[in-house]
Formats: C-alpha cells, structure tokens, sequence
C-alpha cells in the first residue's frame, strides 16, 4: 500500500542550479507539489528532459529521470511510454529544446497522442548558451546572436501543437501557484499527450517579456481563466467576457453587464474557438484551452498487437520457414 | 523478353564479368501448360548439365503464370508480379483459393510487386495505341525493371528494339519507352537484387535440416531469439531506408514473439525511442543504414554514457551521402568504429552471410546486456534480400542471454548509487528500469560520478569514466573466443583477413590457392590472440569493398602491415580476381 506523500517528498538532495529568481523554482515547487496531490509515487514516475536550462528539471525531482540529448526527449519517453505503459511518463522541454531542434518528435508525439505529460517552458530564449533568440522570440528580439532584432516570425506552441493534432492543450504561468497547479493536475490526468505551455520568466536573458499579463497587480484585467462550461469572463467582478464576433470572426472583449447572453461559455472540445483563444494577446487565456479525449497511442499500440507483446510462441515455431529439407 | 535480357547480359560482357557466376545461356522455353508462355534464361558460371535447374527469377504477368512456373523455383528465387492482374477473377481462374502474395506461400521468395499492366500503359500512353497494342509493350517495361535490379545496360536491348521494329516506329518507341519507364521504376523504388551465391557446394553441407533464408529474415530472427534467450520483449524502432527496410517488415510478422515494431519520424527518433525502450527493460534494437546511422551517432553517446543495452544494424550500402543506395558496401567500418564524438567507444560486430546474421543478432544482444552497451552490427547491403541455404539452429540449445538483476534493495546504499554498482568482470551495470521500487535515480547524458552517478564536472572523474569506458568495451575481448583459422594452416608466407560478405569469395580463393584465411566477426573489440596470430605469417592480405578501413583498424590495433586489396564497384568480389591477387602476392610482384 502506497503512502500518500507530501512536496517534500519529491524534492532531491541535489542543489539546485538555475539562477535565483528564475521562474523554474516556481515550477518545480508546482509540479512536485502536483505530484503529491494526484498520489503519484517515485518508482513509478519519470521525468525526461531534452537539454537547457528547463531540462535539467528531472536531476530534481525525487522519481526516475532521465536527461537525454537536445531536443529528443519526447522520442526517448515513447520508447519508454510502450515499454511499461503503466508508468506516469513526464516530458520537460523548452521554447529552443521543443519548438527548435526537437520540432519534428514533438509533433509527431502530438500527432500520434502519445500518453506523455509535455511541458513546455516557454521564455522565448536560450537561456543555457547564453541568450540568443529563440523560435518562440518576437520578431526583434535583439540578442547576442541577433544584434539588430531577429527577423524570424516566432512560432505559436499553441497553434503548433493543434496543427499537429494535439488533442490536449493548456497553459499557465510560472508563478500563478492555483493557476499552475490546476493545469498540472488537468495534463495529468489526460490520457493521451497533453502539452502545457507555461510561460517562465528568464530573470536573466529575457526578464519581464511577460510582464504585460504576468503582472500580479493586473492580473485580473490581463488573465483569462478558461473552466470548461464556464462563461469566459474576466476583469474586476468578472466585468468583461468574450464573444465571438461573426462579422471578423474574431474573438473581442465586451462588457459582460451591458450584454451577459453574448459571452462565449468555454468548450473545451472546439478547436475553432481554441484556435482563436490562444491567439488573443489581452487578455491571455490560461487554462485547458483544449481537450479532445482520444485513444492514447501506447494503448492503440498493445490493441494491435496481436499478443500484447507477450511472447506466445517460441522462436522454433518460425525458425523453418514455409520449406525446408534434410542432408544427410 | 526473355531472349533479349539473355542478349543484354551477353553484349554488357563487362557487367556479367562482375557476377562472374553468371554468364548466360538460353533453353527452350518452359512447358505451356494453360496456356502459360515463358522464357526461361540461366545465369551461372558453372556450365548448365541440365535443363532442369531451377529458375532464379521469375517474372509473373498473372496468376495463371505464377502457379504454374512456382514449382519450378528454388527458395529465395526472386519473383516479379504484376500486381494488377491480381483479381479475385484472375486468381479464381488460375485454381488459387486465396491470394497466394498474402497468404505465406511466397515466404521463401524474394518478392517486388508492382502494377506493371498499369504502369506500362501510362507509359505509352502518348503513342496512341490500342489496348492490346499497348498492352504488349509490357514485356519490355518488365525488362527494364530486371536491367535496373540486375545492373544492366538498357543500350543494347534499345538497339535491338530498333533493328526489330525500325518499320514501325510507333511500336518501336512505344516499347522502347516502356523499357525505360520500367527501368526507372526501379531506380526510383530503390528496387535491386542479388540472386543466391552459394559459398560452399552442396557435398561439403554438414547434414542437418536447410531452409533458405535472407539477411532480413535471419535477423529478424535472431533478434526474436535473442528477446527469447534474455525472457526480454523486443522493442524494434526504426525509420524506412534501403536496404534496412526488410527487417523491419520482417519483424512485423514475428510479433507472437514478443516483438513490437515502431515506425519513428525519422533515424534519430529511431534510434531514441529503442534507448528509450531499454531504458524502459525491454531490448531496444534500431537498424538503418549509413546515413541514417550518421543520424543516430549522437543518440548513441547517450546509450554510452547513460550505460544503456542497444542494438544498432547498419545495412551498409555504398556512399558518400546518398550515394548508391541499392549497391553493396563496407565502408562503415570507421564510422561504427570511430565515428562519434569524443572518446566513445562501443563494441562492433559484422556478419558474414545472410545465415549469420541470425548469430550475430544474438551475439550483439549477449553483448549489449551483459557490459550494458549499445552495440552495432554491421552487416553488407545486400546480404538483406540475398538468400541462402542455412543449417536451421536449435535455439533451445543456445545458452540463455543474462543480464545484471537489480540489487536488493535493503542492502543497498541511497538508490541514486545502487543504479551504478557495477559487475567486475563485464563492467555492466545492474539494469535498473523504473517501475522499481526503492531504486529511483537520475540518468543522463551529462557527465557523472563513477561511484553517485549524479552530476560530475571534478577533472579526476571524467579521466576515470573515459577509461572505464574503453575498459568495458576492452573487457568484451574476454567473452568472446579466439580468433580461429577459417581456412589453411595457422602460420606461413600468406594470411588473407575477410569480413563481412567477403567470407564466401575469399573462402572459395582461399581453397582454390591454398592461402591461409582468417575471417573477422568481431571488429571492436579484435580477438585477444589476433595479434599473435597475424605475426605467425610473412605478409597479410586485406581484400574489402571499401578503401582500405580494416587494414587501418589493423595497423593502429595490432601494428601490423596488411597489404589492402579494396574494391569499391558497388559489386562483391570475383573468386578469380581474388585468386590472381594472392598469387601475385605470393609471388611478390603485387602493386
């Protein structure tokens, strides 16, 4: 019978190595004290990382953990996810680790639902070679690598992730503690890949890019929490909501008084209006932006199999092939 | 057709030269029962004594055709079918129940299936010919495919085609284009083919039971066997490349076996998800070729350093880059050997036949498990679809694959060091996967402690994990057997050293010289008595189809002074170009 176990559990004996004040910290503490909240246990968790500054996450986080090689990790942990389906399978990655090097394993570990908790530390820079734009960055970002502003057009992890047919998708900020946690505990109790995006403070390369909605004192007129069958409402007293407009098919902000039939109830299961939600700019919507239940791919892997991987026959049953004939 | 792909062999004398087993002559034709037509053509360097040798190659316009000219064939003949003359009418009407590509009954043959009546009416299309016209062009689109699998030239059957037809050009075109659109399917297809080379003559067969088998089966196979041996699922991930592909369509039909296939994005997400795998405690396999191997180096590092269990095959074909993709090589040597970053050492095995493949699979998994290392099996290009008789083995009489069982937990130290406790004799570590209770540890890619595991940038250890790196790797020597004589006596003026698919031609040379012949399975680490063994003779002779890479191994492992013999055509050696070159050798006036 396993023991209900608390944060502390989860933490490990090795310092931690991030710079003070990043907003990791504020993660990690989330995320273990998820960990405790949903029951998990160490031996049967792990944590894959790829490489930067986010993926050292899993040297500290009492659970297995394996750090692999940039940008690769959401291949290992399918690999692993189909070896032993039962274990609770988490991938942390970054803007530059998943969006950049790792682009093509993290779509199609989207595409293909595979049963991996992802989460993606967006700071929209490379923060462990020093401060270089990444494909997250506005167009310019002035960086060491791009003195005069990068010209690239930035990619959404939003838009990214429902491009490749990702079936979960949610988001929060480093340190909005009941925000975090819920998202947590929503992406892990997804059966299928569910990938968070959560916007992480680089004190260092990138500080205060997300200042305009992470700003405690504005929180309420700049957040957008998004419950599924709830109205989409915000601002002080819940003043403001959302409505799609028809005539720019756009989504707007409205006085939620003056017209409450107008404002959008959240549906989790509509791309469209998710689509349209995780372009919004102000307010910024957190939350399970969208979820669309489906068969999770290491269980369509063992339905398939037509011995679920067990071993039924042995090898003398094949070794002859259709034809075979005797020398003596 | 049949006639003039005998005409093409014969006027490409040069090219039936490089398959000096394989003149040709021309027989009757076959019986035409049922209204079957064929032509039947031998390839074979022996003299034909009788017309009943079997076919090598058959090429089936539909099913009528297939079940009568199927009895005539040997196992691992190939066999072209025109797939859409494959309908449940036309199968009805040749007496076939079911579909005889699905239902196993072509399991021994080399297979290639394509819309041939289709495709050769798109063809010749722009001619204007009537169907019947049109249709008839079909017997030339199917030789272009065979010039393309066999390397031929097309030249000499175009200008047959022109002296033939020259009175009518619309048929002339129509069929010369036909022969083109077929030979460039085949090059798009990646198609090619290697008709059976039997190294050793039926009278010298140890008795037993024989089944013909391919390289992709005989590795399929012996992966199976190794999940078997070590009570182990197999996780098989891989990404589609010629000639890899075989074994990964192989291993999908083996999966009663306890192996499962996944289809990866690409070679580094191959390779990841098999690390992920054996991380996981299932056996993780992974198999490209060259270039996509090239992708995976840096995968590898990380089974290196994290002391994972990995199979890595390497079907080698000929390169750089692309390369020639359907053409045989053994190029790869340096890049299985040195090619990684930094000081990476890992073991390297190389089979010798198709038969051999299913031992070496085995081997390399022993291997894999019992230093807990990724290890590469090379293996020659074409050896996946070349066939073989092969001596079916008793799998129950190998001895079972052990791997190190995690430790007790009570006894142990915090779990973050148990992960790291190593055997002393094989410096595997125990194989501790999660979903074990009181071993929980980190892994990874970053340097680490020899004794914690955790995170290390303290100058002494990383000297110590270097060496104990190549040490383990070293350590391999001790498991495997001496190196013996394949061929001759163990000391004199000559030793010829083989691997790989040499082994058949040199073997043949070797009886028909006299010259010693010693025959390479493990390249890293080299046989323990190799040394010695090499200085028992006067000079080394070192044939490979590449630019001399064993012979460098050679030189820098053993300081020894083999004389390279190298072959870069894309096409395996000729016994009698080996045979003049070691007696040049012998008699001192080599180049």
């Amino acid at each position: 019978m396993s023991v209900k176990l608390t944060a502390k559990d989860f933490a490990t004996s090795q310092e931690v190595r991030w710079c003070p004040g990043c907003g990791d910290y504020a993660i990690l503490k989330a995320v273990t004290a998820a960990l405790a909240d949903v029951g998990a246990q160490p031996e049967s968790t792990v944590f894959v990382s790829g490489i930067g500054c986010a993926s050292r996450f899993p040297y500290y986080v009492e659970t297995y953990g394996f750090h692999t090689i940039h940008g690769r990790a959401p291949a290992v942990a399918t690999g692993l996810k189909l070896a032993n389906p039962d274990l609770d399978v988490w991938v942390v990655t970054g803007d530059g680790d998943g969006l950049s090097i790792g682009g093509n394993h993290l779509l199609h570990t989207l595409r293909r639902n595979v049963g991996l908790k992802i989460l993606l530390f967006n700071n929209e820079i490379y923060g462990l070679t020093k401060g270089q734009y990444s494909p997250t960055s506005r167009a310019g970002t002035m960086s060491p690598s791009s003195p005069t502003g990068s010209v690239d057009t930035p990619v959404s992890p939003g838009q990214f992730a429902l491009g490749a047919g990702a079936k979960f998708f949610a988001r929060a900020i480093d340190t909005d503690k009941p925000g975090l946690g819920e998202v947590l505990r929503q992406a892990h109790a997804f059966d299928g890949a569910s990938f968070t995006e959560i916007f992480q403070n680089c004190i260092v390369y990138n500080e205060d890019v997300f200042a305009a909605f992470t700003d405690r004192k504005d929180a309420a007129a700049t957040r957008l929490h998004l419950e599924h069958g709830k109205p989409m409402l915000f601002g002080a007293d819940n003043g403001k909501g959302i409505r799609f407009n028809p005539e720019t098919f756009a989504l707007e902000v409205i006085d939620a008084n003056e017209s409450p039939g107008d404002v959008l109830v959240h549906d989790e299961r509509n791309a469209v209006v998710a689509r349209l939600l995780i372009d919004l700019q102000l307010p910024v919507a957190l939350g399970v932006i969208y979820r669309q239940p489906a068969v999770a791919y290491e269980n369509a892997f063992y339905e398939h199999h037509p011995t679920r991987m067990q071993r039924t026959k042995r090898v003398a049953d094949f070794i002859k092939g259709p034809n075979s004939w005797v020398i003596t | 057709m049949g006639s003039q792909f005998a005409v093409s062999t014969a006027l490409s004398g040069r090219d039936f030269a490089t398959f000096p087993d394989y003149p040709a002559e021309i027989r009757a034709p076959a019986g035409t029962t049922f209204g079957v037509s064929a032509y039947q053509i031998n390839l074979g360097g022996e003299p034909i004594t009788t017309a009943g040798d079997a076919p090598d190659v058959l090429v089936a316009f539909n099913p009528a055709a297939l079940k009568v000219s199927l009895p005539m064939l040997q196992p691992g003949a190939l066999i072209i079918l025109n797939s859409d003359s494959f309908t449940p009418r036309s199968l009805a009407k040749a007496g076939y129940e079911e579909d005889p590509r699905e239902n196993g009954a072509l399991d021994s043959f080399q297979v290639v299936t394509a819309d041939i009546g289709h495709l050769n009416l798109e063809a010749v299309r722009s001619f204007g010919l009537s169907k019947s016209e049109g249709g008839r062009c079909k017997n030339f689109w199917a030789l272009g495919l065979l010039l393309w699998m066999f390397g031929r030239e097309l030249d000499p059957v175009e200008a047959w085609i022109r002296r033939r037809l020259g009175g009518e050009p619309t048929m002339r075109d129509a069929n010369i284009a036909a022969l083109r659109a077929g030979h460039a399917f085949g090059e798009t297809a990646e198609l090619s083919a290697e008709l059976p080379q039997i190294s050793t003559d039926t009278a010298q067969m140890a008795p037993g039971e024989y089944r013909s088998i391919t390289g992709a089966e005989a590795l399929a196979l012996g992966i199976a066997a190794a999940g078997e041996l070590a009570a182990r699922p197999v996780l098989f991930c891989s990404y589609p490349i010629t000639p890899s592909s075989p074994l990964l369509h192989r291993l999908t039909r083996l999966q009663e076996l306890g192996v499962g296939t996944f289809q990866a994005e690409d070679e580094i997400a191959a390779i990841c998800a098999a690390i992920g795998a054996s991380y996981g405690g299932m056996i993780g396999v992974t198999s490209s070729s060259g270039p996509g191997i090239a992708l995976k180096t840096e995968a590898m590092g990380l089974a290196v350093s994290a002391e994972l269990p990995l199979l890595i095959v390497n079907w080698q074909r000929g390169g750089p880059s692309t390369g020639l993709p359907t053409k045989t090589e053994q190029s790869d040597l340096y890049q299985a050997v040195y090619g990684r970053n930094a000081d990476t050492p890992l073991p390297v095995l190389a089979a010798s036949s198709a038969g051999e493949c299913f031992d070496m699979a085995i081997e390399g998994v022993r291997i894999a498990l019992r230093h807990m290392t990724p290890v590469i099996l090379l293996v020659d290009g074409y050896l996946s679809n070349a066939s073989e008789p092969w001596l079916i083995p008793i799998v129950e009489s190998l001895a079972p694959i052990e791997s190190h069982a995690p430790p007790e937990v009570a006894s142990g130290p915090s779990s973050q060091m148990m992960a790291w406790q190593r055997d002393p004799a094989s410096l595997g570590r125990p194989w501790i996967t999660p979903g074990m209770a009181g071993l929980v540890h980190r892994t990874g890619g970053l340097e680490k402690d020899y004794v914690t595991g955790h995170i290390s940038y303290d100058p002494e250890n990383h000297q110590r994990m270097t060496e104990f790196r190549q040490a383990k790797v070293d350590t391999v020597a001790s498991f495997i057997p001496d190196q013996a004589v394949e061929f001759g006596d163990d000391s004199g003026d000559l030793v010829v050293v083989g691997w790989g698919s040499t082994y058949g031609p040199i073997y043949q040379a070797a009886r028909k010289t006299g010259a010693s012949f010693v025959h390479l399975r493990h390249i890293n680490p080299l046989p323990r008595n190799l040394g010695e063994l090499l200085a028992r003779f006067d000079r080394i002779l070192v044939p490979e189809m590449n630019n001399g890479q064993l012979a460098t191994l050679l030189r820098d492992k053993l300081c020894v002074q083999p004389v390279s013999f190298c072959k870069v055509s894309g096409q395996p050696f000729r016994i009698s170009e080996l045979v003049s070159r070691i007696e040049a050798e012998r008699k001192g006036d080599a180049s």
